[in-house]
C-alpha cells in the first residue's frame, strides 16, 4: 500500500461537490492545489487560520476596505470574476490615497462548479494580484448545494497604508474645483451587458476592469492640493458625483461634450435607452482638484497607460441644494441624477 | 454615431432657437402639447426647454405606454403569475409601477411570482419553446408602435401550434386618446388648458401614417407637426407650429420625412388587423374609459388570448386619492403641482405611473429638471 496517497484534483473534467467544503482531506487537497498554488505567498505557505503582518510605518495608518463579486457572466470580454475581485478592492484602498500592500478572499463555490473554470479563474486573480505587487495572504472557501449560489462568489478585503496627513475624503470637494475622469465612461457594465443572454449583441466592447493604484500614485503626484479620487463603479459617474456632490455639500456642473464615451459603447446605450453616465466602470478614476492644478494633472494621467483619454469634465459649485448638473451638448441644462432602481444586476 | 448625432447638433440647435425666437410673435403665447414619451424625454434629456422662447410652453402629454396602463390591468398580470403560477414576461419599466395592495410586479416577484422582463415580444415566444411545461403570458403593453411584434408572435404561436403561449394584450391607440384630450372639459370648455398645436408621434406614425391625424386638424382646428424623437427634431417641429399658428394653419405636417409617409406601414397595418380587433372601451389611466381606444385579440386567435385563456376579469382599481398624475397626462397640471412629486413620490418610490417610466412627465422632470424647482431636492 502507498502511505498517504491521494489521487490527484481532476482539473480538467471534474467538479466542485459539497465534500470540498466539508472541512475533510477534499478541502484541503482543493486549497492546497488550486489556491495554495496559484497565490503561493509566504504567509498562505505556514497554513495558520489568519495572516501575521507587520505593523504600519511610523505615522502611516491602514485604510480597509472590502467588496463581494457576483458578476454574471463568469467571464467577460476584458476579464473575468477572478481578476475583478482583486482590481475591485484595491481600487477601493488605491482611492483613499492608500498604497496596498495585503488581500484576503473568500469564495462561495455553488456545487458542480467545473475545476477547470475554477482554475482558470483563481489564475486570473493570482496574475492580477501578482501584477500589482498585492499577496491574497488569508482566505476561505466554502461549498453551497447546487442551485443555491451561480456558480461562483468571491468576496475580498484589500489593506493599504495610508501616509500620514494625506486625506481624500469625498467631503473635500470646493466651489471652483475642477472635476477629472482617467478615461471613457461605462466600458465594463456595457460588455457585461453585451453578453448577457436575453441582450446578447456583437461588439468589440471590452471591461476596463484594471488596478488602479498607479494611477491614483500619478495624480497624488502631479496634483498636491488634490481633494479627492473615487472609482465610479456601479451606478456610474453619476452616482459617484451625486456621492461626492453630498458628501461636499456642493453642486457639480458637467460639460456633456468633453466626458469621453467610447462610439461603440455609446451606439449601444443609444439603442438599448440608456446612459452611459448611468453604466459601471471598473477602471477609471474620478479626480477633484484645484482648478489651478487641473491642467497638470490631466497631463500626468495622460501619460499613463490607463489614463490616456483622461479630461477636465466639468467644476464643483457652489450649490447648497448638491445638485449635480450638465449643459448638454446640444446646449441646454439638465440635471444628472442617481440611478432610479436597478440597470442590470450582478454587474460586479 | 451616424444619424444620430446630426439630429443632436448644438450649433444647428442654436440657429433654430434663433429662428424660432425671431418668428414668435410678441405678447402671443403659444402651448404646444408633444403626444409621445419619447418627445418629454429628449426635451428633459437634452435641454430643449432652454433654447425655447419664454413664450413656448411645451405641455407634455400621455404617449407614454407604461403610465397610461391602469392599475386593474398589472394587477391582472401580477395574479396570472402569483395565482395561475404563470411566467409572466414583460417590457422593463412596467416592473415597477404601483399595483394594487402595495405590489408591484417587482414586490411580486420578491413573493416568489415569476415574472421576466424581456427586450422584444419574440424573447416571450422563445422562452415558451423552451418551457413547454409552464404557462408563458406575454404583458403586452405599448402604442401602435409595439403592437405588429405582438400580432407577429401571435401569428408564430398559432403556426407552431403552441399550447403554452398567450399574450394579456393591453395595446391602445393613440388617435383615440388625443381624441380625449381634446373633447376633455378641460380643454372643451373651461379652456383652462390652452393647446395651441400638437408635436405629433414619431414611431407610432412609421406605422400609421400622417394620415389619421388629419382629423385633429380639420375637426378641432389644431395643427399638428409629426416630428422624430431627436431633440433637432422638436425644435423643428416647434418652429414649424409657430409658423401655423401665426398664418392662422390647422394642417398636419411632417417633420419626421426620413421615416413617416402618410401611408404608414401598410404590412404592418395588415399583420395587426388580422390578429386584433378594436375594443368596444379601455380604462386609461388620466384619460379614463374611452371608446374603441385599445386592441383586443380577434376570436380566431382565442387560444392565444390570455384574458380568455384564464378567465380574467377586469376590476378598475381608483388611483391614490392624492396622486396627480392623471391631470398631469391630460396636461392639466404640472408635475411640481402633485403635492406628492418628490416627497413621497420619486422614483425610487412612485406613487403614481408618471415617475416610473423614464418617458414619465414626474419622471422625467424629477430626473433632468427638478434643479430648475428650487428648494425641491432629493432629501426628505
Amino acid at each position: 500500500m502507498k502511505k498517504a496517497y491521494v489521487r490527484p484534483l481532476d482539473l480538467r473534467h471534474g467538479s466542485v461537490d459539497l465534500s470540498h467544503g466539508g472541512g475533510g482531506r477534499a478541502m484541503v487537497q482543493l486549497i492546497a492545489d488550486v489556491f495554495g498554488r496559484a497565490f503561493d505567498n509566504e504567509w498562505l505557505r505556514r497554513g495558520d487560520d489568519g495572516a501575521v503582518l507587520p505593523a504600519p510605518a511610523p505615522g502611516e495608518r491602514l485604510v480597509v476596505a472590502t467588496d463581494a463579486h457576483v458578476v454574471s457572466p463568469l467571464f467577460f470580454p476584458g476579464g473575468d470574476i477572478g481578476c475583478l475581485a482583486v482590481h475591485g478592492t484595491l481600487n477601493d484602498v488605491a482611492v483613499m490615497g492608500a498604497r496596498p500592500l495585503y488581500l484576503a478572499a473568500a469564495f462561495i463555490i455553488e456545487e458542480g462548479f467545473p475545476l477547470a473554470d475554477l482554475s482558470r479563474l483563481v489564475a486570473s486573480m493570482a496574475a492580477a494580484a501578482r501584477e500589482a505587487g498585492v499577496p491574497v495572504v488569508t482566505g476561505d472557501t466554502k461549498v453551497v448545494e447546487k442551485g443555491k449560489g451561480d456558480g461562483l462568489f468571491i468576496a475580498t478585503t484589500g489593506v493599504g497604508a495610508l501616509p500620514g496627513g494625506r486625506d481624500l475624503s469625498g467631503a473635500n470637494a470646493r466651489p471652483g474645483d475642477a472635476v477629472i475622469v482617467s478615461g471613457t465612461v461605462g466600458d465594463h457594465g456595457m460588455a457585461i451587458m453585451a453578453q448577457r443572454e436575453n441582450l446578447a449583441f456583437d461588439s468589440a466592447i471590452r471591461s476596463d476592469t484594471a488596478a488602479l493604484h498607479g494611477l491614483a500614485a500619478v495624480a497624488i503626484d502631479a496634483a498636491p492640493g488634490l481633494r479627492l479620487l473615487r472609482d465610479p463603479t456601479r451606478g456610474g459617474l453619476a452616482a459617484t458625483l451625486n456621492e461626492i456632490a453630498q458628501q461636499s455639500a456642493a453642486g457639480i456642473v458637467l460639460d456633456e461634450g468633453a466626458i469621453p464615451v467610447d462610439p461603440q459603447v455609446a451606439a449601444a446605450c443609444e439603442f438599448l435607452g440608456l446612459d452611459p453616465l448611468n453604466i459601471a466602470n471598473e477602471g477609471k478614476l474620478i479626480a477633484v482638484c484645484p482648478a489651478g492644478e487641473a491642467d497638470a494633472l490631466v497631463a500626468a494621467l495622460r501619460s499613463h497607460p490607463l489614463g490616456a483619454r483622461a479630461a477636465c469634465i466639468g467644476e464643483v459649485i457652489a450649490d447648497e441644494h448638491r445638485f449635480v448638473q450638465m449643459r448638454t451638448a446640444f446646449g441646454g441644462r439638465r440635471m444628472v441624477d442617481w440611478l432610479a432602481g436597478e440597470q442590470l444586476p450582478r454587474i460586479c | 454615431m451616424k444619424y444620430v448625432d446630426e439630429f443632436r447638433d448644438g450649433g444647428i440647435a442654436r440657429g433654430l432657437a434663433a429662428a424660432i425666437a425671431r418668428e414668435v410673435q410678441p405678447g402671443r403665447r403659444y402651448a404646444f402639447m408633444e403626444f409621445c414619451g419619447g418627445h418629454t424625454h429628449a426635451i428633459s434629456r437634452y435641454g430643449v426647454a432652454d433654447l425655447l422662447p419664454a413664450q413656448v410652453r411645451m405641455v407634455h402629454g400621455p404617449g407614454c405606454p407604461v403610465c397610461v396602463l391602469p392599475i386593474g390591468r398589472i394587477d391582472q398580470a401580477i395574479r396570472l403569475a402569483l395565482d395561475a403560477g404563470a411566467i409572466v414576461c414583460t417590457y422593463g419599466d412596467t416592473l415597477r409601477v404601483p399595483a394594487s395592495a402595495g405590489l408591484s410586479m417587482l414586490r411580486a416577484r420578491a413573493r416568489g411570482a415569476d415574472i421576466r422582463m424581456i427586450y422584444s415580444a419574440a424573447d416571450a415566444l422563445a422562452l415558451a419553446q423552451q418551457v413547454p411545461q409552464r404557462e408563458v403570458v406575454f404583458f403586452a403593453i405599448g402604442f401602435e408602435t409595439t403592437t405588429p411584434p405582438t400580432a407577429l408572435v401571435i401569428r408564430q404561436a398559432a403556426q407552431l401550434g403552441l399550447g403554452n403561449f398567450s399574450v394579456l394584450c393591453c395595446h391602445v391607440l393613440t388617435p383615440a386618446a388625443i381624441t380625449a384630450i381634446l373633447e376633455s372639459p378641460e380643454v372643451r370648455q373651461l379652456g383652462s388648458v390652452p393647446l395651441d398645436g400638437f408635436i405629433g408621434p414619431a414611431h407610432v406614425s412609421t406605422v400609421i401614417g400622417s394620415r389619421p391625424y388629419a382629423h385633429f386638424a380639420e375637426e378641432y382646428r389644431k395643427p399638428v407637426v409629426i416630428a422624430g424623437f431627436e431633440p433637432l427634431d422638436v425644435m423643428q417641429a416647434v418652429r414649424m407650429l409657430v409658423r401655423q399658428v401665426n398664418e392662422g394653419r390647422a394642417e398636419v405636417e411632417n417633420e419626421f420625412t426620413r421615416a413617416v409617409t402618410e401611408d404608414g406601414n401598410l404590412k404592418a397595418q395588415a399583420r395587426v388587423s388580422e390578429v386584433f380587433e378594436l375594443r368596444r372601451e379601455f380604462e386609461w389611466r388620466g384619460l379614463g374609459l374611452v371608446p374603441y381606444s385599445a386592441l383586443r385579440i380577434r376570436p380566431g386567435f382565442a387560444a392565444f388570448d390570455a384574458e380568455v385563456r384564464f378567465g380574467l376579469d377586469y376590476r378598475p382599481v381608483p388611483d391614490h386619492p392624492s396622486c396627480e398624475c392623471g391631470a398631469i397626462l391630460r396636461g392639466v397640471r404640472t408635475p411640481v403641482e402633485c403635492k406628492l412629486f418628490g416627497t413621497v413620490c420619486t422614483p425610487e418610490t412612485p406613487m403614481g405611473s408618471c415617475m416610473v417610466s423614464s418617458e414619465g412627465a414626474c419622471a422625467a422632470h424629477y430626473t433632468y429638471g427638478r434643479f430648475r424647482d428650487i428648494p425641491i431636492t432629493a432629501e426628505a
